[in-house]
């Protein structure tokens, strides 16, 4: 009896909680990644991913933006509960993100394994965060007058990431979980070289309570997709983690146009370390609400 | 109507502020002479009489700061906390002591009354630096790890209207976290930065560790630009923001910006009509509106408009506009020709584009710069009036029925500064504040400031926040 043929799964884009094709109907061959291969020049060939357009950006704005409103008006208890489920869905396949991180980075299987493993507890982690946070950054500032006054940290809004290069997964979910984990939605742009993993990760994101339009990936042409980004102008931040010096100067040219928040690239050697505020607090806005404190007296309320 | 009281005429005494006929730049703890920069003179906006000469600086100047400030950045960080927590109170003390000197050299470069300076801005000056000199000892205590690092030179530009504030909160955070500074005032208040530098001499502020380089636009674009500069710091229009952040792009700059707003004033119909008309005089008429986080657009509910119109109207017409070092005035001079130029040009276009307009009958003085309390009612979102910051005395009138029309058409803008909320209900009060997107919210109040409170903007009024714990991120490498 002949070997059974497998049965392989056609990659699509994730937008507004949909699996869309690139409404540019393109397509870019994936390859695995070994040293052997790499020597070659070429990889075994994995998957045709789509090959996003900056249609397909402006269309997960458009997503994002529509999901804004439920997703940071949730519970801060509700999105830790959705961001824990992520990492139950994530850890039911674990064995699959196993064998796609392994092709994707040339991984062997056990390291390919502990990048899944530490990706899920990423997700865990910040499952804790988003009805911490605010304890963290904000409260109540001792002003000297008779006034009541709160500062609390606020979700900034539509964010567009530009997903790590080389960590496809483990370094995807680093980047991504803290700007959903605070209330923002994101635009996210997968590894231009290894975007299997992402795009397999939307299943999880679809299946995990996340609101459509929360979470968006596109894969393709980093340099293509990131200007469009940058440039547009219901974009209120940009993480350029995935960007090389030359493309993230010129991205954050485009961003000033309205004022984006801008996260710089910053080498990352280990995504396994422990993060601290440092991928939240970026995306975060404070809100400092006034109001008079009144006296308590034959007069009455005083403003 | 006729004033009920008539006011004799009770100017402060300018006796207390000793002008020099020029000044140079404050490099290296001494005043110098530019390297190639012209003197330019700096005027009283209320009556243009020339107050005295300083100097435009230039890119070799900015250069001499910055290296000046490199070189004393070894010595200042590396000191104690507790030391140069000590600096800072000695500073904020210096500043008590000659609260009136500088409040009436403010008035007179600025325009503003005195009642102003004297009340508002130098207590908040001395409030900040008080504030940060505590911090400075206690950064391992803020929440950003057990031994933040300071960010090394900042080069700081700051704007004209609250010229000596907007010092203190450059310079106080600044310093508290271990950085050395270069700062540029604004081209037309350039006066108070330099007394300040006096007050550094008189606190023993070791040279170097503050740098004043008065100048224009192009200084302050010669010193964001300076490869030695670390963090950048600026407050002023979003253009001249936008600008900035290209300018640093690419670089390992840290930035900040506080920028422009549109602030809408929200007003129910439950609001206690008398205080809510305070907060929306106190919200774009306080510092003749010239004031990043004025209340510009008033949403009305529609059923308490002409209520609220007439009670606003009626005490406009009580404003005392004129000699702002008069100790009864409310209204001062508009800073100067080039932004009473474009005050005039936006009101021409308000009235052009339909919306009526309206002022209590005053007399403008003759010489200065002046401009009447201006209110337009029938005002649109479509209106440049409601869409543009005008930056001066001009109030917007727009009505809603319902909160949800108020919150839309609040955040209707690009920017998100500020927003004030007048109602009595407090959760209509908290369910608006938490869904206008604006850093300050200021509730049956407006135009409130405190040192221990963050400001900052949302949106394209900039991002970094300057006050509070939170004030300290923008000087730390975090």
């Amino acid at each position: 009896m002949s070997e059974r043929l497998s049965v392989l799964k056609t990659y699509k884009l994730y937008v507004g909680g949909k699996f869309p094709r690139s409404e540019s109907g393109r397509v870019y061959e994936v390859t695995t990644r070994t040293s052997a291969a790499d020597a070659a020049g070429k990889g075994a060939w994995l998957a045709n991913a789509p090959l996003a357009s900056r249609k397909d950006a402006r269309d997960a704005v458009v997503a994002a933006r529509k999901a804004f409103g439920g997703w940071s008006g949730a519970t801060a208890y509700n999105r830790g509960q959705v961001l824990y489920r992520v990492a139950e869905m994530l850890e039911g396949r674990r064995a699959q993100f196993a064998r796609e991180v392994a092709a994707a980075e040339g991984l062997p299987k056990s390291r390919a394994a502990e990048q899944v493993d530490a990706a899920i507890d990423r997700w865990v982690w910040y499952a804790g965060w988003t009805d911490k946070i605010a304890q963290v950054l904000g409260g109540a500032n001792p002003v000297a007058g008779p006034y009541f006054n709160l500062s609390s940290p606020e979700p900034t809004g539509v964010v567009a990431v530009l997903a790590p290069q080389e960590s496809s997964l483990l370094g995807l979910v680093s980047v991504v979980a803290p700007v959903i984990a605070t209330g923002n939605t994101a635009v996210v742009v997968a590894s231009e070289r290894s975007p299997l993993p992402a795009l397999s990760l939307a299943e999880v994101l679809a299946t995990s309570d996340v609101p459509g339009g929360v979470v968006n990936l596109l894969s393709g042409r980093t340099a293509e997709i990131a200007p469009a980004l940058a440039a547009h102008q219901d974009v209120n931040a940009i993480d350029l983690a995935g960007a090389d010096p030359a493309l993230a100067k010129e991205l954050e040219v485009a961003a000033a146009d309205n004022l984006k928040r801008v996260l710089r690239p910053h080498p990352v050697d280990d995504w396994t370390a422990t993060p601290g505020l440092d991928r939240m607090t970026p995306f975060l806005e404070t809100k400092t609400v006034w109001h008079p404190t009144g006296a308590l007296g034959v007069s009455g309320s005083s403003y | 109507m006729a004033p009920v009281f008539e006011y004799a005429p009770a100017p402060e005494s300018r006796a207390v502020v000793d002008l020099a006929p020029s000044y140079g730049l404050f490099i290296d703890g001494e005043f110098t002479e530019s390297a190639g920069g012209d003197l330019v003179k700096t005027v009283s906006p209320a009556t243009e009489e020339v107050l005295a000469e300083y100097t435009r600086g230039t890119a070799e100047d900015v250069d001499r700061a910055v290296r000046a400030a490199r070189k004393a950045f070894e010595t200042w960080s590396a000191l104690p906390g507790a030391e140069r927590a000590k600096y800072l109170f000695r500073i904020a003390r210096v500043i008590q002591e000659r609260s009136r000197e500088l409040a009436v050299l403010e008035t007179l470069d600025n325009g503003k009354p005195i009642r102003e300076t004297r009340d508002a801005d130098l207590p908040l000056v001395a409030a900040h630096f008080f504030y940060y000199a505590g911090w400075a000892d206690k950064l391992g205590h803020a929440g950003f790890g057990p031994d933040p690092r300071p960010l090394g030179v900042a080069g700081q530009v700051i704007p004209w209207n609250f010229p000596l504030l907007m010092l203190a909160w450059k310079i106080a955070p600044a310093l508290a976290a271990g950085n050395t500074v270069v700062l540029k005032p604004a081209e037309t208040t350039p006066l108070s930065a330099l007394f300040f530098a006096d007050i550094c001499r008189q606190a023993g502020l070791p040279r170097g560790v503050v740098n004043i380089v008065t100048g224009d636009g192009a200084t302050g674009a010669a010193l964001v630009a300076h490869p030695d500069v670390d963090k950048v710091a600026f407050t002023g229009s979003t253009a001249v923001g936008k600008e900035i952040a290209r300018t640093v792009a690419g670089t390992a700059k840290k930035l900040t910006l506080e920028l422009g707003g549109k602030g809408a004033n929200i007003v129910f119909d439950d609001a206690p009509v008398d205080q809510a008309v305070e907060g929306i005089v106190n919200g774009i008429f306080f510092n003749q509106g010239q004031v990043c986080c004025a209340g510009s657009r008033l949403l009305v509910q529609e059923s308490v408009h002409d209520e609220v119109l007439d009670a606003l109207k009626r005490r406009l017409s009580t404003l005392r506009l004129g000699d702002p070092l008069d100790k009864n005035t409310d209204i001062g001079a508009i800073n100067s020709a080039e932004q009473l130029a474009r005050i005039t040009a936006l009101a021409d276009q308000g009235e052009a584009e339909g919306a009526e307009r309206w002022s209590p009958s005053c007399e403008l003085p003759s010489s200065g710069y002046w401009f009447a309390p201006t209110v337009f009612t029938g005002v649109t979102q479509a209106h440049t009036i409601a869409r543009d910051e005008i930056f001066g005395p001009v109030l917007s009138v727009l009505t809603f029925r319902t909160p949800d029309e108020a919150v839309a058409k609040a955040n209707n803008t690009p920017y998100g500064l500020s927003a004030g909320i007048w109602t009595e209900k407090g959760s209509r009060m908290l369910a608006v504040a938490g869904r206008l997107r604006a850093g300050v919210i200021w509730s049956n109040t407006f135009n409130k400031f405190d040192p221990t409170s963050p400001f900052g903007g949302y949106k394209e009024s900039g991002f970094g926040r300057e006050g509070g714990r939170h004030g300290l991120e923008a000087y730390l490498d975090v």
